[in-house]
């Protein structure tokens, strides 16, 4: 069964069209890599399902909750969490109060949690106190992610994770995707890296607004044409 | 020159007091609050009007120990709080809020600030007139310190009750929840959303906390100086050098800019004729933002 479903978006900023009529669909449980190189939409395309840009037209149903025309502290409440590209943090508060503003519209005891998070990204546990203005790129990511938990999502919005960190870091990063992913959090994952595609179990490539090519990991990763466009081989 | 130190730290709690609430207000909002210094004049006016009213039905005239003012005045701050704070929220929904909902750049905010400005005063002098007014009349007692210090005894009063305040909005926005809400939201105001965080929601919280600095800030003032419609308009100039100094939304920053500020246009009238303490605001102001254009504190551009 489908927990997104993206149904012929179209969106953009002021007269700027962007997206031209996207569709996708995560399965439960699924972990859905979207590749593109840059201004492909990618970011965009994850703004409108979390109500940060209003779609102009078509659908996006997550569950069985029509998304279209929330904003976002509304799609907070609904199960899904979003972790953008850049500026995911709050810079000016500590690591600990990052996580606790995560948890904001949580009204039981969400202390527990934060503990799971630290057990989660260990590196994090250390700097709990430090603001996270002052957290090194790989940290950042981890908070990011970190904050986004706080709800026990069952559905996570990801904008390029990988960006910018060191190869280790990346294969870190991507290694606890697929854990989340086993624990049973679906995850919506937007990537230019490529290596995305070895933890994703279907993936659509979009460029300039449109889907390209969509299927499993492994269809694209033996399809020559696309090797060639898009995965740079 | 110890004297006059003494007498920088005094009015500097006041614009300390005065520049927290206008950084916040800047840092949740991006509104460059231009009636900031006029809300102040509005605060002073309705605890007058209040203790007007006290006096005149003659409850709590009594001395508070050894200062210049009655009870009746300390009991004024609650109802001057309340009025700041439904102006500001008033104000809020009616001008700033439809500005916010439609996008519009913050320059526009800022000249609607000005509008809201005049717009009180006006109302202010329509009230009370032009005339200076006092809480209470007769002699301020005098402490005679060592170093040849002289201070007047509500000056001790004003210093603390100044940074009694600042104290609790800090303790506000580093231990409660919708304290580390609001500066996340100066932080992040996207990823606050993006959490769940009520955005407009928190901006009346903002609202409300900096119109009870407002109103304190503005009774001490008048409590130090005196009671005249322009009082706050004038007292903005410190206020931005302040907050511009210290950085934007910086509320450490803010405070620590509130008392150089105070200090540096105390000390200055040992050197300068004292009517150019506002211009040592303005180059304090202007080499700032020449040099440090994010502010000392600050971390970010204005």
């Amino acid at each position: 069964m489908s927990i997104l479903k993206v149904d012929s978006i179209v969106s953009g900023y002021g007269s700027m069209e962007v997206l031209h009529g996207l569709s996708l669909e995560v399965e439960e449980g699924q972990i859905v890599t979207v590749l593109g190189p840059n201004g492909s939409g990618k970011t965009t395309l994850l703004r409108t399902i979390f109500g940060v840009v209003m779609p102009w037209s078509g659908q996006v149903r997550f569950k069985d909750q029509d998304l279209s025309g929330l904003n976002p502290e509304r799609v907070a409440r609904t199960g899904m969490c979003y972790v953008p590209q850049e500026a995911n943090i709050f810079p000016s508060l500590s690591v600990n109060e990052n996580l606790e503003m995560g948890a904001f519209i949580r009204t039981d005891d969400w202390q527990p949690r934060i503990e799971e998070i630290y057990e989660f990204f260990p590196a994090l546990t250390e700097r709990r106190n430090s603001r996270a203005g002052e957290l090194s790129g790989g940290m950042r990511q981890m908070l990011a992610i970190g904050r986004a938990l706080m709800l026990n999502p069952q559905m996570l919005l990801l904008d390029e994770p990988s960006t910018g960190l060191a190869p280790f870091l990346v294969d870190h990063i991507f290694e606890r995707i697929r854990t989340l992913n086993e624990q049973g959090v679906s995850v919506l994952l937007v990537e230019q890296n490529a290596q995305a595609l070895q933890c994703a179990h279907k993936a659509y490539i979009i460029e300039g607004g449109e889907k390209k090519a969509e299927g499993s990991s492994e269809e694209l990763l033996k399809d020559e044409e696309i090797g060639r466009h898009y995965l740079g081989r | 020159m110890a004297e006059l130190i003494v007498y920088g730290i005094v009015l500097g709690s006041i614009i300390a007091l005065g520049s927290v609430g206008l950084t916040l207000i800047w840092g949740i909002t991006d509104l460059f609050n231009v009636a900031h210094g006029d809300q102040i004049t509005f605060g002073a006016y309705i605890a007058l009007l209040f203790s007007g009213l006290f006096s005149h039905i003659g409850f709590l005239q009594v001395k508070v120990g050894p200062f210049s003012f009655h009870w009746g005045l300390l009991v004024a701050f609650i109802p001057a709080i309340l009025v700041s704070i439904l102006f500001a929220i008033v104000v809020d929904h009616f001008v700033y809020k439809p500005l916010r909902r439609s996008g519009a750049h913050f320059i526009t905010g800022f000249i609607a600030s000005i509008g809201v400005a005049w717009a009180l005063r006006g109302v202010i002098y329509i009230i009370w007139g032009a005339d200076f007014h006092f809480y209470t009349q007769g002699l301020r007692p005098m402490l005679f310190l060592p170093l040849d210090i002289k201070l007047r005894v509500d000056e001790i009063f004003i210093a603390l009750v100044a940074w009694l305040s600042v104290g609790g909005v800090y303790l506000f926005l580093y231990r409660t929840k919708t304290g580390k809400a609001l500066r996340a939201l100066s932080d992040n105001s996207n990823l606050a959303q993006i959490s769940g965080i009520n955005t407009e929601r928190m901006i009346k919280w903002v609202w409300g906390l900096a119109a009870t600095l407002i109103a304190i800030a503005g009774i001490l003032y008048a409590i130090e100086t005196q009671l005249r419609p322009e009082m706050g308009w004038i007292f903005l100039l410190p206020l931005f050098a302040a907050i511009i100094l210290g950085g934007k939304g910086s509320i450490t920053g803010a405070l620590a800019g509130g008392l150089v500020l105070g200090i540096a246009q105390q000390v200055s009238t040992a050197f300068l004729v004292p009517t150019y303490k506002p211009a040592v605001a303005f180059i304090i102001m202007i080499l700032v933002l020449i040099f440090r254009p994010t502010g000392i504190l600050g971390r970010r551009k204005i």
